[in-house]
């Protein structure tokens, strides 16, 4: 079936990708993005019906960085299972939603991961009654594990490198993780930090629960177009480095119009004062300007949606600058 | 046996409340027993449930009066103790839960639909209403109407589907699945023990495929196949996909129900009708199908039920139903983990209307005296 359904992408792909994506947005007027069904801090609904997170900035930025204005984009929700033919047909013009780069999705699903707007990994949430600080302690500990999953081999190779043992509680999804945790049915619950931070913050007292240091695994999440239509993969590509290079360059939302007058070369080019990138790409000269203006670099979308400040309270991490200690990073803008 | 005796009072035990109380839940001691049981589990919890849902819980302000605008601020959030519900989150995305992202300004559109829906149906439902007649011509116009109001053209705004969601996409769904499956039931019904082998055959295949498959199946069937099928540059609605797949399969649902019903029915009304020289249609309008479907009626709002609630499985193809908005409702930070309300509130939903359509099935079966034996009716 999955080789089945690989085989219909790629003749979909043939048919409808070949024309450029960016003419058919402009033409169209609005971006479509397919995001999840509702993630907390990635996309999620707000009260008033607008989404919001870390993945919905990110096609907020493509549709600013087409049409400079943040209300041109179409979210279309989709699952796990619904998203790459959805990508695939052309339903959707790129997808933003949590999605690990792999290289099988990478090669034989016929899609091109641009970046990398989240470095996750799998970890492990323990009540804090339980005395342990670090996850190689957890010898005979009961795990609430999701069944037919890579976070499910990841804990068996984990526990076995380290030569300590544990009883796997099968469930099936993350509500049901949730559930038995809370209800002390397992010692442990092991998913993607992300999510066990959302866990946690939806528990009755975030206090009594605690994520363990150790991430077991690599889950790079990143927004993904379809093979083959590089004009297009580099307008994504571009508009989530613009973000990652405006922090590092020091340019938010607040101080991008006096960052015009800038006397450090990259920040003039990369706000389209000099140069002409933004005829490269195929966009307006500020389109870099228009983002930072009105989404924020990727630390102010970082930690709005799922920073320290926000209930989630991940930690930058992983996904701090290069020159902070993490590991994101971006390619000269020149 | 013609003595007449001067009728005697019933005695009092077998009267009145106290009548009612021995004879339905203390005729015997296994019967008290287990209605003791549930009596006192109704104690225990129905005054709880009262006070969560009721009277400890908060609707717009909490208990310090503060109007609440996230989950921080519920009562029993600040005060697990004695906090009730919180039902501030369904309050503040009430508009989600009914229409989903339906832009504001053309929202009228979706509630001038909800009440045509109500002038379309309730006369169908009710054969007393008065102008019954003129009231059904507007229900047979209403679905054409429906769809240009909710879906643009004509002059109004188009509104893509993608906005569509809540109880809007729920009823869309339900309805348009129920009203469809069920000419297509009856067809594929009639196809079925139709004596041409060609289309007997036909109509087998097609109920034993669908039925043999789950919901979900059909559902990405319909998404994610569905569009390799239809020619080049014809670009099919997500909705539409969705509902031609539910249509299919709630169809093959009725028809199976209404092939019972037809099996039900004496040969003699067959051969009746064959001898007073009606044809296969006249036949079956109105001589067999009247009959089939008054006895197949319990089913029919059966399955009928159970689409309704099926249509919760839409999120799988990335639709937003009621559910899914619930869902996405549980996904913002603002809310997280208030998930008992959402869920709360949601079956309550679904039960205010399942309910209904099952009190009407009751309605209908008492007028029509389904229960009783048709030859003696």
């Amino acid at each position: 079936m999955k080789k089945l359904l690989s085989i219909f992408a790629v003749t979909v792909f043939a048919f409808s990708a070949n024309a450029g994506t960016l003419d058919d947005v402009k033409n169209r007027g609005f971006l479509k993005c397919g995001v999840t069904t509702g993630l907390a801090g990635f996309a999620a609904p707000d009260d008033s019906g607008e989404w919001a997170g870390l993945d919905a900035d990110m096609c907020r930025a493509v549709a600013v960085a087409v049409f400079g204005d943040r209300s041109k984009v179409e979210f279309i929700t989709t699952t796990g299972k619904s998203r790459f033919p959805t990508l695939a047909s052309g339903e959707v013009d790129m997808l933003a939603r949590n999605t690990t780069w792999t290289i099988s999705r990478d090669v034989n699903l016929g899609f091109e991961f641009v970046g990398v707007n989240f470095y996750d990994g799998q970890g492990f949430m323990i009540p804090s009654s339980l005395g342990v600080s670090s996850a190689t302690e957890l010898d005979g500990a009961t795990v609430c594990i999701q069944t037919g999953t890579t976070t499910e081999l990841n804990l068996a190779d984990f526990f076995r490198l380290n030569g300590i043992s544990y009883e796997a509680l099968p469930i099936e999804t993350n509500d049901e993780g949730k559930e038995n945790l809370f209800a002390g049915r397992c010692d442990v619950y092991t998913t993607d930090a992300s999510g066990l931070s959302s866990t946690r913050a939806a528990a009755a007292d975030p206090g009594k629960w605690l994520v363990l240091p150790e991430i077991i695994s690599k889950e790079p999440l990143g927004p993904l177009v379809r093979h083959g239509d590089h004009q297009w993969g580099d307008v994504v590509r571009w508009s989530l480095n613009a973000m990652i290079i405006a922090e590092e360059l020091g340019v938010s939302s607040e101080n991008v119009d006096a960052q015009k007058s800038s006397n450090v070369p990259e920040v003039l080019r990369l706000l389209g004062v000099e140069g002409s990138y933004g005829e490269m790409l195929e966009l307006a000269p500020d389109w870099a300007y228009q983002i930072i203006k009105q989404i924020g670099n990727y630390s102010e979308s970082y930690e709005a949606n799922v920073g320290p400040d926000t209930p989630l309270e991940i930690a930058r991490g992983l996904n701090a600058l290069w020159t902070q200690g993490g590991i994101l990073y971006a390619p000269p803008f020149r | 046996m013609s003595d007449i005796t001067e009728s005697r009072k019933p005695p009092v035990a077998t009267t009145g409340i106290l009548g009612w109380l021995r004879m339905n839940l203390f005729s015997n001691w296994v019967n008290s027993l287990i209605s003791l049981f549930v009596l006192y589990i109704l104690f225990q919890f129905v005054p709880w449930i009262l006070n969560w849902t009721i009277f400890a819980a908060d609707f717009k302000y909490n208990f310090n009066g503060e109007e609440i605008i996230n989950r921080e601020m519920c009562s029993r959030v600040l005060d697990p103790e004695n906090g009730g519900a919180c039902w501030a989150i369904i309050y503040v995305r009430f508009y989600q839960f009914m229409y989903g992202f339906y832009p504001r300004e053309e929202v009228w559109r979706v509630n001038l639909s909800y009440i045509m829906l109500a002038v379309a149906v309730v006369p169908l439902l009710f054969d007393n209403f008065p102008f019954r007649k003129h009231f059904l011509k507007f229900t047979y116009v209403f679905p054409v109407i429906a769809f240009f109001l909710l879906n643009g053209g004509l002059g109004l705004e188009s509104v893509s589907t993608n906005k569509w969601g809540g109880l809007l996409v729920t009823l869309v769904l339900g309805c348009t699945g129920i009203a469809l499956a069920f000419p297509l039931g009856i067809i594929l019904a009639l196809g079925r023990r139709s004596n041409l082998p060609v289309i007997s055959m036909m109509c087998t295949l097609f109920i034993e495929f669908i039925r043999g498959v789950p919901l979900i199946t059909l559902l990405f069937f319909g998404m994610v196949m569905l569009p390799l099928f239809l020619p080049e540059g014809i670009d099919m609605d997500g909705l539409a996909r969705v509902l031609v797949a539910v249509t299919l399969f709630q169809s093959a649902y009725m028809a199976e129900v209404i092939r019972g019903g037809l099996q039900a029915i004496p040969q003699g009304q067959y051969e009746a009708a064959r001898s007073i020289g009606l044809s296969y249609w006249q036949m079956n309008l109105k001589v067999v199908l009247p009959q089939a479907i008054r006895i197949s009626i319990p089913s029919i709002v059966n399955t009928s039920i159970g689409l309704f609630k099926d249509t919760t499985l839409v999120i799988i193809v990335g639709l937003l139903d009621l559910l899914g908005i619930g869902r996405g409702a549980l996904a913002d930070t603002t809310w997280l983990g208030l998930a008992y309300e959402v869920y709360f509130f949601v079956s309550l939903v679904f039960f205010i209307f399942t309910f209904a359509m099952s009190r009407y099935s009751l309605y209908l079966e008492k007028k029509l005296k389904t229960g009783i034996n048709m030859g003696a009716d």
